[in-house]
């Protein structure tokens, strides 16, 4: 799929409590070590070490031509970054937040998306684009969108989001290894999840593009990834006492699309509900809830459900505890799996 | 080989394109070279008295309203708030210098501007409460929502200005932006649409030194943002936003221009934020208290105190008058921000379309039932309590 597999993992370690912030932070602080082209620019990346602080240090380490303050301005950070890419850089750029990575659309989808199309595969654009997404963090408003829908249409575009501190480490670095686009969202809510992990232990990194069943069971399958990772694990222990027996998998790459692991599970299972917070409507759980009606028709004992946002403008932080799916609405539409009794 | 050394060609000679002259002149359009001030000069004494106390009162208010905010953030009664402490000279400035017909521009920095324009200041915290996105009427006070993504309400003021002018309306449009905002396309866009189509707006720049961590000198290297202004073919001017007769004075003048018809101006206010971006910055991390040790010392309340009180137009009575006034306004904030905002969930289904769709409407009936076990699960809990 990628160069990924050729990033090695790093040394070895004890392992410490660890978060997703760090984690993070460390894969560009190691991309960047090993590889002199990976430049990362962006708003308030360098004193400040960006606004969630994923960029501490590296300005310091590596100086300000290779960690850069940009102007204040995404249609440029990320124009910019096309043509160090044409040059031969591997620039990895930070958007703010979600909401104000819009201005950069028009790079993204018309030149970042297509160049290697256009020219025939001369010129491939390595550019990792990261992006804090999603709410939960009591952001006011544009500072709380799922927009990994419009990446996900634009074809060209790979586009990754991580749930685990593991997993942040190991697919940025793979991201950055990558020599075609990539859009990195990073679940803000969870940027100080925990998890035992050590920059010197070996830190499994893998190729992007495949997804990972993260609980086995065999009653249904819980089609999940990024924020609504632990909001699965959560109701599939939940579930245990109903009877329900739910496998958790994490997408962790929405595109490439992992069909075989995902569709391996459902036909297991026989049953499937997709889980996200971003709206529903056109958003990625039709996609997905298609593509496994395609592959298990025969083994499904019931309709892929989803379990999404609403389709509203993101809610101020008050009221945003309505609109995220919880543990309640898993279990819910678990519950409507049992299509059987209900028809 | 140069097109002069090709045997037999005439000697080539530099002219300028047939058609070139300059579109308009640049010199009028260019800034001073110092910032322009009023305060601690001759011309204070032009200074309309009445616009110095008003101005007076105001800025202390809103000193005032800063420092309740900010501290209504420590109280978990506000999400977050930005403060504009030592920048309040513009943000009322700006809200004064339009008639009641004009319309306003903030940022998300400017709630100031907002309420000292009549915006009822917890109509105006909503936003940044958490509660309510905005919220309040932009027709009502003729103040757009307070603006968050940076630099896009400038097309909109541009466009405001020009559909009135379309219409005939006498109306101009203030709108309001930092110095990062400069930055974006979008403020580029705007400024070369106000230019192109003479549209009735003011631009206004509070140059307040940082946009978060980056300072001015990564934002630009133009000698200085007025001067952009030349470049779409408007006057740029260069003020001190700490002085507030001076900003005033620089508004009002471009407020005029934009009513006679002669089109946009791009104001830039030398000022400097005393706060951090906002209550959840680390300021520490990229400024050092000399540099705003400095500015304390040029702080626009005492600047417009020192030439009241030298004029002996304010005294010891008047500036404990403003204060008591100040701290009535944050007391009936303070109180009514204590008091927890009454939302109801369903709220999140209106006003998405002016017609409810059948998708919404299922999301609605699901959300009903689950609010509906909830409270029933909250009585079951009250009963087994008593
Ligand atoms: C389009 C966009 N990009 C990024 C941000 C995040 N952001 C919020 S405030 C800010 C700095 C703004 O600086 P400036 O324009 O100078 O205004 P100030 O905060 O100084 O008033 C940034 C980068 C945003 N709100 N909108």
């Amino acid at each position: 799929m990628t160069t990924a597999a050729a990033v090695p993992g790093a040394q070895t370690g004890k392992p410490k409590p660890a978060t997703m912030a760090q984690a993070l932070g460390r894969a560009l602080r190691d991309s960047m070590a090993e590889d002199p082209s990976v430049h990362v620019l962006g708003e308030d990346v360098g004193t400040l070490g960006g606004v969630f602080r994923i960029t501490d240090g590296l300005a310091k380490e590596f100086g300000d031509d290779r960690c850069t303050d940009t102007p204040l301005a995404e249609a440029g950070i990320l124009g910019a970054a096309v043509g160090m890419a044409m040059y031969g850089l591997r620039p990895v750029v930070e958007m703010q937040f979600d909401a104000f990575a819009y201005p950069a659309f028009e790079q993204l989808i018309s030149h970042v998306a297509k160049m290697r199309n256009r020219t025939r595969g001369a010129m491939p654009l390595p550019i990792t684009v990261r992006v804090p997404y999603g709410g939960g963090i009591g952001g006011v408003e544009h500072h709380s969108d799922s927009s990994e829908a419009y990446y996900m249409a634009t074809p060209g575009l790979h586009v990754v989001t991580p749930a685990t501190v593991d997993d942040a480490y190991g697919l940025l670095r793979a991201s950055i290894a990558s020599d075609d686009p990539v859009i990195f969202l990073e679940p803000k809510r969870l940027y100080w999840s925990k998890a035992a992990w050590s920059p010197d232990a070996p830190v499994p990194v893998e190729p992007i593009g495949r997804a990972v069943v993260r609980r086995s069971g065999r009653s249904a399958t819980l089609i999940t990834y990024g924020p609504s990772l632990p909001v699965c694990l959560e109701a599939a222990e939940a579930a245990v006492a109903e009877g329900w027996d739910l496998e958790v998998v994490d997408l962790r790459s929405l595109v490439p699309f992992d069909d075989e692991t995902v569709a391996a599970s459902v036909r297991r299972t026989g049953r499937a509900v997709v889980v996200h917070e971003s709206s529903g409507f056109g958003g990625p759980g039709g996609e997905i809830a298609a593509r496994v009606t395609e592959r298990c028709f025969h083994h499904l004992e019931a309709p892929v459900l989803r379990v999404a946002g609403f389709d509203i403008p993101y809610p101020a932080p008050m009221l945003e505890r309505h609109h995220l799916p919880g543990v309640d609405r898993v279990l819910d539409a678990v519950a409507r799996l049992q299509w059987e009794a209900q028809s | 080989m140069t097109v002069q050394e090709l045997p037999g060609a005439a000697a080539y000679r530099p002219t300028p394109p047939p058609a070139w002259k300059p579109l308009t002149d640049p010199a009028p359009l260019l800034p001073d070279p110092e910032p322009h001030r009023v305060l601690g000069t001759d011309a204070a004494a032009g200074a309309d008295p009445g616009l110095l106390l008003r101005l007076y009162a105001e800025l202390v208010r809103g000193r005032r309203y800063n420092v309740q905010a900010t501290a209504l953030t420590k109280q978990g009664r506000l999400a977050v708030y930005p403060s504009s402490t030592g920048q309040e000279a513009c943000e009322i400035a700006a809200a004064l210098v339009l008639e009641e017909q004009d319309w306003l521009f903030p940022s998300y920095r400017d709630t100031l501007a907002a309420v000292a324009r009549g915006l009822d200041p917890v109509e105006a915290l909503t936003l940044l409460r958490g509660d309510r996105h905005t919220g309040y009427d932009p027709r009502e006070h003729r103040i757009a929502p307070l603006c968050t993504p940076l630099a896009t309400q400038l097309p909109h003021a541009v466009g405001l200005a020009h559909a009135a002018r379309l219409k005939g309306d006498d109306v101009v449009a203030l709108a309001m932006v930092g110095d990062g905002g400069t930055s974006e396309g979008d403020f580029h866009e705007a400024l070369n649409f106000a230019a192109v189509w003479k549209a009735p707006v003011v631009f206004l720049v509070q140059n307040n030194g940082f946009a978060i961590s980056v300072p001015l000198a990564k934002q630009t290297a133009a000698p200085s943002l007025a001067h952009k202004a030349v470049g779409y073919g408007m006057p740029g001017r260069l003020v001190d936003g700490n002085d507030a007769a001076a900003v005033h004075e620089v508004l009002a003048d471009a407020v005029a221009r934009a009513r006679r018809g002669e089109g946009p101006t791009l104001v830039e206010a030398v000022t400097y934020r005393m706060d951090a971006h906002t209550n959840a910055d680390d300021a520490t991390r990229y400024r050092v208290d000399s540099e705003v040790e400095a500015w304390r010392a040029h702080d626009p309340i005492l600047l417009l105190e020192r030439e009241l009180t030298g004029r002996g137009l304010l005294d010891e009575d008047g500036i404990v008058a403003a204060k008591e006034a100040a701290d009535v306004m944050a007391a009936g904030l303070r109180e009514r921000m204590n008091a927890d905002p009454v939302l109801d969930p369903m709220s999140l289904f209106t006003h998405v379309y002016a017609e409810q769709t059948e998708q919404l409407r299922e999301q609605a009936a699901r959300l009903r039932v689950e609010l509906d076990a909830e409270q029933d699960q909250h009585d079951d809990n009250a009963e087994e309590r008593r």
